[in-house]
């Protein structure tokens, strides 16, 4: 909503200057945007006419005008804007004034005397957009100040106006706010009842009394639709953010900023019959004001003759019935539509407009007949034309009836958290015009027809709150029973796995939930994906069914900032569809690629590699501490990774996810340049941990044996492991691989390792015999199960 | 002075002037070893008449342990060389880096949201959670956005296919949780939300924290304190604080919350930093509590907003680049 706060000003009385009115709104709820000051250094700027315009003699695009100034002999000012014209009245500074930053002086164009310039809105700063002369109206004198003409110096003041205040979307709704907030009076206009001096009417029948319980129609005959709108009202239609656009137009937006209430004026040469209000037929099509054909659902409200609709109620007129400049006989509308019979239907249009803005969010019934009354005085007034009388269609029984609401005392002492004295309370239901009546716990309250969003007591606490000052509550410390929960100790916190990566040199990204189709395509990750309906592009289409698109994708940019080393890790959920509802999952997924170690002087560079990754997943794994000991790594992954580096991290039966290089042909799809190992684990999965029950330390020294022996390539560590534990039994404590190696004189397809035993009892120191013989099962086992000999 | 004296002056003159152990040892040798020549004066002892013996056993163990403590000395003064110069070899540039493992860092996003959460959590309220893609209930109807009301234009949503959408607040969690358990209800629910907008302000994806707080006596007095409390408590300042009357479908009374905030120029200008009210009671009667016996309060907080202000973020779509220049500074 913006309006003048000149205008404003004039209907209601006002005790402070313009800054601290915008305090007081903003401070109300009524929030103010902008406020901008127009017309500020207007000094030494008049009307001027032009009364003669010539050629210029050496410039095709310069005119040299004589402009009355209503003394002495016209001034000659040489002028480039293509609409000056004789007779057009026209801001004019004379010399000595200034227009922005330039100061007028007596100079000479192209070679002719020039005493002064004529200007443009925008060169006054009273519309950033309108080029050309200012075009004055009819009624300008010339010599009178502009300031003094136009209304200024005023402040355009744009207020953000939350849904629930529509009756401030008028600035009679406006001027009873603000003489709420101040303690102050209005001064609106009387409401004055134009007579009818023709017996011309349109029937109006309401078919749809639900949606329309109140229409208010008349018949303008012989209007000048050529008349132009006066200065002050296309100022104040300016100052409120219109355009104005012919006399007719003007009134009817004028109006409805004065009052609230939007109105509309057809074209009555256009209109077949009477008027009805009713339901489009499902598929009916309209020719709408801005000239789109839109088609109809069965639950758009228009306004119809008895041949075809005319106009979507309370949106948009339509192109056949507008009024042009041929138009003398016009049908003026003033009508009560329903909220929820607008509401969300010029969204769905694509439309948006000050009429459909105001009528969702509710319009005072009582206005329609005071705009039709003052549209037509000011119709009248500025077009001619005479007057049929005013004809009402009305379903009283759905015209919205304010039933009184209840204020309980301590009700709003409770919610409020103090005690607002009696007085006051009536102080500010008065101020707002409500109704009250004494009850024995408080107040029985009528609230002012315009005021829908006064419906229940919660609504008439937060009124009394707002007017008696927010800040007029105390502020009372928190309080309240301590209770801590239980502090789940069997789950791994997850900013524990956050730290861990962090202290593992990962920084932590938060990428997009969404992800292009294309991407998740190239990873093959297309299975589960939920596309968005309305997308904001096609890169951010579909619901991630994993992390690591987006974060190799920002691991990418990195690189592409000259980012050698990267490593990125990202917790956050995917999204996979599902039966009844999609399943949203919590994921760790971390990214790196460049040097397994930054460079340094005291590491050797190496090539980050599979055990790298590896490590730092075992390092999340290692949170949840011996829970983490059924965790095994199974050869191989999914497509996106490459087939011979990578695992998926099993914990019992249960996947984690996975870990490795990302596959080369994807890493080629991508655009990489460069391996790129990756991690992508289930959250909750990997937070179960059981609490640690400590076990008895054995008082027994250990023994260590080392082995080292050759068997085929093909066999895992993990079944060497396996092998050697099942084979020796509860002695072996430990068992570890330091060192492996394949080589040419290994011969081909086969490995070495050198591993060591840790043996020991909990109940005696072992002998030699006892290694010796733990030795010679676990040497049997490997030479049996894997064919390996033993070296050295 | 005799050969005793003479061959001891000689010995302690050779042990000031060993250079090395081994030197120091076959002096010792000389002396003292098997056919040393104390050794030889002892073994001659018996060979004197008995009256003799006792003086001259007297002397010559004297001597002995003269030489000894010379030996000892020395030896003492050798290694304190030895180890001198070996300290001297062994010094290194303690100036050059540690072998450095590298820290990475959190998400700013993420260090503020802990923040947040952590001095909630310090007046007892628990986290909770709701999924981001949400339905209509939960997101709107519930929170008293009826179908078509205009405060649905506020929420620029995400929809899905089937009626779902990605929610738009944080505020579907008050109605889970309310819908869950019985008052007293004290919970923080941090999370990603969603809103189709995109310009150097807006994000489509960006971070919430709602809290609520609900039981039989808590007010808009109470909900002002604990607003007060927590933004001293997030910047570890005081700051001038204003409630100002706003509108939302799910609470009323309704508030924005403005701080005073000076900037770099030292000029102070109010900055909207939160959401909150007392919640709607048809919020509390569409999950089942009461009105007339409970009430409380919501408050809902843009994460980002909160981050930028405290470690001075300009241009909120640095938050998701992942630009690692930009991460790095919150190790």
């Amino acid at each position: 909503m913006k309006f003048s706060e000149n205008w404003l000003r004039e209907l209601v009385d006002i005790p402070v200057d313009g800054a601290a009115l915008v305090r007081k709104l903003t401070m109300s709820g009524l929030e103010v945007e902008e406020a901008v000051v127009l017309g500020a250094g207007l000094d030494g700027i008049v009307v001027g006419e032009i009364v003669s315009a010539e050629r210029h003699p050496d410039a095709d695009k310069l005119q040299v005008c004589r402009v009355d100034i209503g003394r002495g002999e016209p001034l000659q000012i040489v002028c480039g804007a293509p609409n000056a014209r004789v007779g057009l009245k026209a801001p004019l500074a004379t010399i000595g004034t200034t227009v922005g930053a330039l100061t007028i002086k007596a100079a000479k164009l192209r070679g002719v005397e020039s005493s002064g310039m004529l200007c443009s809105a925008r060169e006054l700063g009273l519309d950033a957009d309108a080029g050309g002369l200012l075009e004055l109206s009819a009624d300008a004198v010339p010599g009178q100040a502009l300031a003094a003409h136009l209304g200024l110096p005023d402040t355009m003041i744009e207020l953000g106006l939350t849904p629930n205040r529509p009756d401030c979307l008028g600035l009679r709704g406006l001027a009873r706010e603000v003489a709420a907030e101040f303690g102050t009076k209005t001064h609106l206009p009387a409401e004055e009842l134009v007579p009818a001096t023709h017996d011309g009417v349109l029937a109006v029948r309401l078919d749809a009394p639900r949606d329309c319980p109140l229409y208010c129609g008349r018949l303008l005959r012989g209007l000048d639709s050529n008349a132009s709108s006066p200065a002050w009202l296309v100022e104040r239609l300016r100052r409120s953010g219109l355009r104005p656009i012919s006399a007719l137009v003007d009134v009817t937006n004028y109006v409805m900023i004065e009052t609230g209430q939007p109105l509309h004026a057809f074209d009555a040469g256009r209109v077949e019959g009477s008027i009805v209000v009713r339901r489009a037929a499902a598929g009916e099509r309209l020719a709408l004001l801005d000239e789109r054909v839109v088609e109809l659902a069965d639950d758009v409200l228009v306004i119809a003759d008895e041949r075809k609709a005319l106009a979507l109620a309370g949106i948009m007129g339509g192109f056949e019935s507008r009024v042009t400049t041929t138009t003398t006989d016009v049908f003026l509308e003033a009508a009560h539509f329903a909220p929820a019979a607008i509401g969300g239907r010029a969204r769905r249009l694509g439309l948006h407009t000050d009429a459909s803005h105001r009528f969702e969010r509710g319009v005072d019934a009582d206005l329609p007949r005071l705009a039709i009354e003052r549209a037509t005085a000011l119709l009248l007034a500025i077009a001619g034309g005479s007057a049929g009388r005013v004809v009402e269609a009305v379903a009283a029984q759905y015209i919205p009836q304010r039933a009184p609401v209840r204020l309980r005392r301590a009700r709003l002492e409770r919610i409020l958290g103090v005690s607002i004295d009696d007085a006051e309370v009536m102080r500010i239901l008065a101020a707002i015009g409500a109704g009250a009546a004494a009850t024995e716990q408080g107040w029985a309250i009528t609230p002012p027809a315009a005021r829908f969003d006064l419906a229940i007591e919660e609504d008439l606490i937060e009124e009394v709150a707002r007017l008696h000052g927010y800040d007029n509550i105390p502020s009372r410390a928190p309080r309240g029973e301590i209770s801590p929960p239980p502090v789940p100790e069997g789950r791994v916190a997850i900013a524990a796995m956050r730290d861990q990566l962090v202290a593992r040199d990962y920084a932590e990204a938060i990428t997009y939930a969404f992800v292009g189709g294309d991407l998740l395509e190239t990873w093959g990750l297309t299975d589960g994906g939920i596309a968005l309906a309305n997308p904001i592009s096609a890169e951010l289409a579909v619901m991630r069914t994993s992390l690591l698109p987006g974060l190799v994708a920002a691991l990418a940019a990195n690189l592409a900032r000259q980012q050698e080393r990267v490593r990125l890790f990202e917790i956050g959920r995917r999204y996979i569809a599902g039966d009844p509802s999609p399943v949203e999952t919590r994921r760790i997924a971390g990214v790196a690629t460049g040097p397994a170690v930054a460079t340094q002087w005291s590491e050797p560079a190496r090539a980050l590699d599979f055990f790298d990754i590896k490590g730092d997943v075992e390092s999340l794994l290692a949170l949840a501490g011996a829970a983490s000991d059924d965790v095994a790594f199974r050869a191989g992954g999914p497509a996106w990774l490459h087939p011979g580096r990578s695992a998926t991290v099993l914990r019992g039966e249960v996947v984690l996810g996975h870990v490795g290089a990302l596959a080369p042909r994807l890493q080629k799809a991508l655009d990489l340049g460069v391996d790129v190992y990756a991690f992508d684990l289930d959250v909750d999965g990997l937070a179960a941990r059981t609490l640690p029950v400590a076990a008895a330390l054995s008082r027994f020294p250990s023994v260590r044996r080392d082995l080292s022996f050759t068997l085929p390539a093909t066999v895992a560590w993990a079944e060497v492991e396996e092998a050697l534990r099942a084979a020796v039994g509860p002695l072996l404590v430990d068992v570890f691989v330091f060192d492996q190696y394949l080589g040419p004189n290994l011969g081909e397809g086969v490995k070495s390792l050198a591993t060591g035993l840790i043996l020991q009892d909990g109940s005696r120191t072992l002998t030699d015999q006892d290694a010796d013989r733990c030795v010679a099962l676990a040497v049997a086992a490997l030479q049996t199960g894997y064919k390996a000999k033993l070296r050295g | 002075m005799d050969a005793l004296e003479g061959r001891v002056g000689q010995s302690l003159q050779a042990i000031a002037a060993a250079a090395t152990l081994e030197a120091l040892d076959a002096e010792r040798v000389a002396v003292i070893g098997k056919s040393g020549f104390v050794t030889e004066q002892l073994k001659q002892l018996g060979k004197l008449p008995g009256d003799e013996r006792k003086a001259a056993g007297e002397r010559i163990n004297a001597a002995k342990d003269s030489v000894l403590a010379a030996i000892a000395a020395r030896r003492a003064a050798l290694e304190d060389l030895a180890l001198e110069a070996r300290l001297g070899a062994d010094r290194v540039d303690v100036t050059l880096p540690g072998r450095r493992a590298g820290r990475g860092s959190l998400h700013p996003v993420t260090r503020a949201m802990e923040r947040i959460c952590d001095i909630f959590a310090r007046l007892g309220y628990e986290r909770a959670d709701g999924p981001e893609i949400e339905d209509d209930w939960h997101n709107f109807e519930a929170l008293n956005f009826p179908p078509d009301h205009p405060a649905r234009t506020m929420h620029d949503t995400f929809w899905f296919g089937d009626g779902r959408l990605l929610r738009t607040h944080t505020s579907p969690v008050q109605i889970r949780a309310m819908s869950r358990q019985a008052p007293p209800i004290r919970i923080i629910a941090p999370g990603k939300v969603y809103r189709s907008d995109s310009d150097q302000t807006h994000s489509p994806m960006f971070h919430q924290v709602e809290g609520l707080l609900v039981d039989e006596t808590s007010s808009f007095a109470d909900l002002k304190g604990t607003l007060s409390a927590f933004i001293r408590a997030f910047f570890e300042r005081d700051f001038e604080m204003r409630l100002r009357p706003s509108f939302f479908p799910f609470t009323e009374p309704s508030a924005e919350v403005d701080i005073g905030w000076t900037g770099d120029d030292g000029s102070t200008r109010w900055l909207e930093v939160l959401g909150c009210g007392m919640v709607h009671p048809n919020v509390l009667r569409n999950c089942g509590i009461d009105p007339e016996r409970c009430s409380g309060f919501a408050f809902g907080l843009g994460v980002e907003r909160f981050a930028m202000l405290r470690y001075g973020v300009r241009d909120l779509r640095a938050f998701f680049e992942n630009d690692l220049r930009f991460l790095r500074q919150f190790a």
